[in-house]
């Protein structure tokens, strides 16, 4: 295989609609031989519905896919890899009790004697042209992630595969295993692979990729051809990077952001304080570390920073979900070990941005949960017994100061759509008298009129005192709403930004990795 | 009274008026479709299903004998009901309830005869039927200290807990709880002046209102108290307990020992009321009879008594119509199995009729 100039696989104009989504919006893109094209995206970008459609799992609405030039519909994974499209999936697909050899024997017909020493001979071949070294007679769940992966990327390309799709591969491994699975692409380029390499670290795509390019929103934003990508500084391709994934340029992402920062004069009461914080959270295993920062009476305080950097952890250990070492100081008392329904009463309040997981117990109707973080507590249950009255009069002012768009309090809330769930969180983390209030991702998967809502919302609260910690990873959204913004990478706050005309740059080059001593 | 918001959903407010039909319909189809595939087996055993289900509702039911005998019958299943809907309403699944009903019954059988004879009854039976209870929580406790702490499914743990206790009553009595004046190898026998009083003039004993009593309150406890709040949000939803705040560990052994509990008291009252001693080989296995049951009334106290009930009658009429129809006496459990696999299907088709009106 040469590595000619013509794509292996091209995308155009790819739609693909979901029930009120656009996932793919005209998407064009082209995957060339022998070149790691890095695909960067937040979450909700449309990456995985796009990778769902070059493994044949989903069909486009409209435009194409073409291998070698000609269009294809692809019809079936088993299609996919007929044509040369090989998938890895971010979680490991293998079965952990079977031997590498029987695993990659799994897809042959079940009339065939299984022809265990071809497999194994085939594997040792293939093992050595991508320079791994895994025994084909090892026990998958003996290996480690990163082998595993190697092993999965074999088994991808085993029918002779020409394009590898890799999803997020970087996401569970160690910094040996990113460092082995860099050198294993090199060898697989060599050969004349196409790579597509999905991540949203913009560190890893300038490591990996040969090319680069930005999905925001379902669209292809641009990118970096390969031949401007080696001739440009790496600082200044970082800053491209930065403003094609959160730049200005986009009309819509413009008018979402629902208006400009305006700077404001604010009491110097610190309601919430946050020193040298640390903790993991059990759920996700993920983690944050050394987190100080405060918040002033009426002031908010938008976190930045890519999905998956310790902000999910960091909300929770302040909600007292979670156990952290550190202090957490609500206007001047400190909290001490997790509580959630302490400093609920106390008033510091946690809006989870998954709302339907955790958020909320869909079965039960609105009016329970209005008061799910008060169970036990006057006036809604006396001595253990709920007052159903008390319950029912307290969900019915709520609703109707939050405008919820239900048949009654008394419908569940698992019937309602994601916007109104939203309201009657809010209105369950507003209700009484809160003084702080921690909201995650708090418009993540509205719709424009709720999104307005919610900002609106927001931004009320904190005008009437409540001090805010906002994060999110639309950067649009907290620069239009934050006094003061934070970023979080790899589990550290990274650096604090005062909000004004410069604080766009600075934020994305701190999210960049590129701290203030190594820019100047 | 809405102790069922989170099932009656799709309720309209504006109702047609025969809006009650096919609710009532998907309730009744299914118990008439069970009772004819019952009695199409009945047929294919040579027996007359007519002659069969009029002998039961007559033998179980209309004479008074038969009906004394029934709600006799009930009384550990009302309690192990209980035990389930505790259980079940929380999502974990205490199917260890078979051994919690032996522990607290080998425990009563152990403690009732010598307490007895030491206090009045009036303190003496209370305390074999705590000291059931105990040991029903007791036997609860290893598979709900695996499931809290380790995640270990505690249907499995459960299980064999259940085979252990078999084993471990029959050992105990065997080895150590022997009766000597008795050639069968049981517990001393409390007398029958100190068991459960019983109702003037009939052989029913008062742990039938034991029994209701739990029923209603395990169903009350779930259903309209703090603290069943808290236990029906760890089974709805066990993410939104954490975020609550609700301590989910400790929650959980607080479900399966409360469960365990009422398993071994539903042995201690049946004791104290009829049984009077407990024999090596009792294993009556009533905790899968009951099941199903709970299932059928979803979980719900009220319904449960009037299954139970049903059950009962089945159970008892069946038990004398075998004899005199030479059909076989686990007949009751085919019947009950009908009834089940037509339920679920007429779940499946209300909510495929919910679907097709949204």
């Amino acid at each position: 295989m040469t590595a000619a100039p013509s794509p292996v696989v091209s995308l155009r104009e790819v739609t693909k609609r979901f029930p009120g989504v656009i996932a793919n919006d005209r998407v064009s893109l082209d995957f060339f031989p022998g070149e790691v094209h890095a695909l960067l995206g937040e979450n909700g970008a449309g990456k995985s519905t796009l990778i769902s459609m070059l493994a044949g799992v989903q069909r486009p609405d409209e435009g194409e896919i073409a291998v070698d030039g000609a269009a294809v519909a692809i019809a079936s994974p088993r299609h996919a890899l007929s044509l040369g499209i090989g998938t890895v999936y971010q979680h490991r697909m293998l079965v952990p009790t079977l031997t590498v050899a029987e695993n990659l024997m799994l897809g042959a017909p079940w009339w065939r004697r299984p022809a265990l020493g071809g497999v194994r001979a085939r594997f040792r071949e293939a093992a050595a042209a991508f320079g791994v070294s895994v025994d084909p007679d090892a026990r998958v769940e003996n290996l480690s992630l990163g082998e595993q992966q190697q092993v999965e990327i074999i088994r991808a390309l085993w029918r002779g595969g020409r394009l590898l799709v890799l999803d997020e591969p970087t996401a569970m491994l160690s910094p040996k295993g990113v460092e082995e699975l860099g050198a294993m692409m090199g060898r697989m380029k060599a050969l004349g692979i196409g790579i597509v390499f999905i991540t949203h670290h913009l560190t890893e795509a300038l490591d990996f990729g040969d090319r680069v390019s930005v999905l925001r929103g379902g669209r292809s934003v641009g990118g970096i051809a390969p031949e401007t990508l080696t001739a440009l500084p790496r600082a200044d391709a970082m800053a491209e990077v930065v403003r094609l994934m959160f730049g200005t340029g986009l009309a819509s992402a413009e008018a979402a952001e629902g208006g400009a920062h305006v700077p404001r004069a604010l009491p110097n009461t610190k309601m919430l304080e946050v020193v040298g914080l640390s903790g993991r959270s059990p759920r996700s295993g993920s983690s944050f570390e050394d987190v100080s920062f405060h918040v002033r009476k009426g002031e908010i305080f938008g976190i930045a920073g890519v999905d998956g950097n310790g902000q999910t952890p960091l909300a929770e250990a302040l909600a007292g979900q979670i156990a952290a070492t550190g202090s957490v100081v609500l206007d001047g008392r400190e909290l001490g070990p997790a509580n959630v329904a302490l400093r609920y009463q106390l008033g510091l309040r946690y809006a989870t941005d998954d709302r339907n997981g955790e958020g909320m117990v869909g079965k039960l109707p609105i009016s329970t949960n209005m008061v799910l973080k008060e169970i036990g507590a006057a006036p809604f249950w006396r001595r253990g017994i709920e007052r159903r009255a008390a319950i029912d009069a307290h969900a019915s002012a709520l609703f109707a100061a939050h405008d919820v768009r239900a048949p009654g309090i008394h419908t569940p809330v698992g019937r309602l759509s994601g916007g109104n769930i939203q309201k009657v969180l809010l209105a369950r983390e507003l209700s009484g008298s809160p003084k702080v209030i921690v909201y995650s991702k708090p418009t993540h998967g509205l719709d424009l009129r709720n999104i307005e809502a919610t900002r609106r919302r927001i931004r009320e609260t904190a005008e009437a005192g409540v001090a805010t910690v906002l994060i999110s990873t639309d950067l649009g959204e907290v620069l239009a709403l934050s006094d003061r913004i934070g970023v979080m990478v790899r589990g550290r706050l990274v650096g604090i930004v005062e909000n004004g005309p410069e604080a766009r740059l600075e934020v994305g080059r701190l999210m960049a990795g590129i701290t203030e001593r190594e820019a100047a | 009274m809405t102790e069922s918001t989170e099932f009656i959903t799709g309720a309209t407010p504006a109702a047609p008026r025969f809006g009650f039909l096919l609710p009532l319909g998907l309730a009744l189809l299914p118990v008439m479709a069970a009772l004819v595939a019952a009695g199409l087996v009945l047929l294919v055993l040579g027996s007359d299903p007519i002659e069969y289900y009029s002998y039961v509702v007559q033998r179980g039911l209309l004479r008074w004998r038969g009906l004394q005998a029934t709600v006799v019958n009930m009384v550990p299943l009302l309690i192990l009901g209980g035990a389930l809907i505790v259980s079940f309403r929380s999502g974990l699944w205490n199917l260890g309830i078979d051994g919690q009903y032996l522990l607290g019954t080998l425990t009563a059988g152990a403690t009732a005869p010598l307490l007895a004879g030491a206090f009045p009854s009036i303190v003496a039976l209370p305390l074999a039927m705590l000291a059931g209870a105990v040991a029903g929580a007791l036997w609860a406790l290893p598979p709900a200290l695996l499931r809290a702490r380790a995640g270990i499914n505690e249907v499995i743990s459960g299980l064999m807990m259940s085979l252990i206790a078999a084993s471990l009553t029959a050992a105990a009595i065997k080895l150590w709880l022997k009766d000597p004046a008795s050639l069968e190898p049981q517990t001393l026998t409390l007398p029958v002046e100190d068991r459960l009083p019983l109702l003037a003039g009939t052989d029913i004993n008062i742990g039938i209102f034991i029994a209701l009593g739990l029923v209603i309150a395990a169903h009350t406890l779930m259903m309209r108290s703090a603290t069943g709040l808290r236990f029906r949000i760890l089974g709805l939803n066990p993410a939104a307990a954490t975020h609550a705040g609700l301590g989910v560990p400790k929650l959980t052994l607080s479900v399966l020992c409360l469960s365990g509990a009422l398993g071994g008291l539903a042995g201690a009252v049946e004791l104290t009321g009829v049984l009077g001693k407990m024999q090596a080989s009792w294993h009556p296995g009533y905790g899968f009879a009951v099941v199903p049951l709970v299932f059928l009334a979803r979980m719900n106290g009220w319904a449960v008594i009037v299954f139970v009930f049903a059950f009962s009658v089945l159970q008892i009429g069946s038990a004398s119509a075998a004899t005199r129809l030479g059909v076989p006496q686990d007949f009751t459990l085919v019947l009950v199995g009908f009834l089940l696999l037509f339920l679920a299907l007429s779940e499946y088709a209300g909510e495929r009729l919910r679907a097709k009106k949204v």
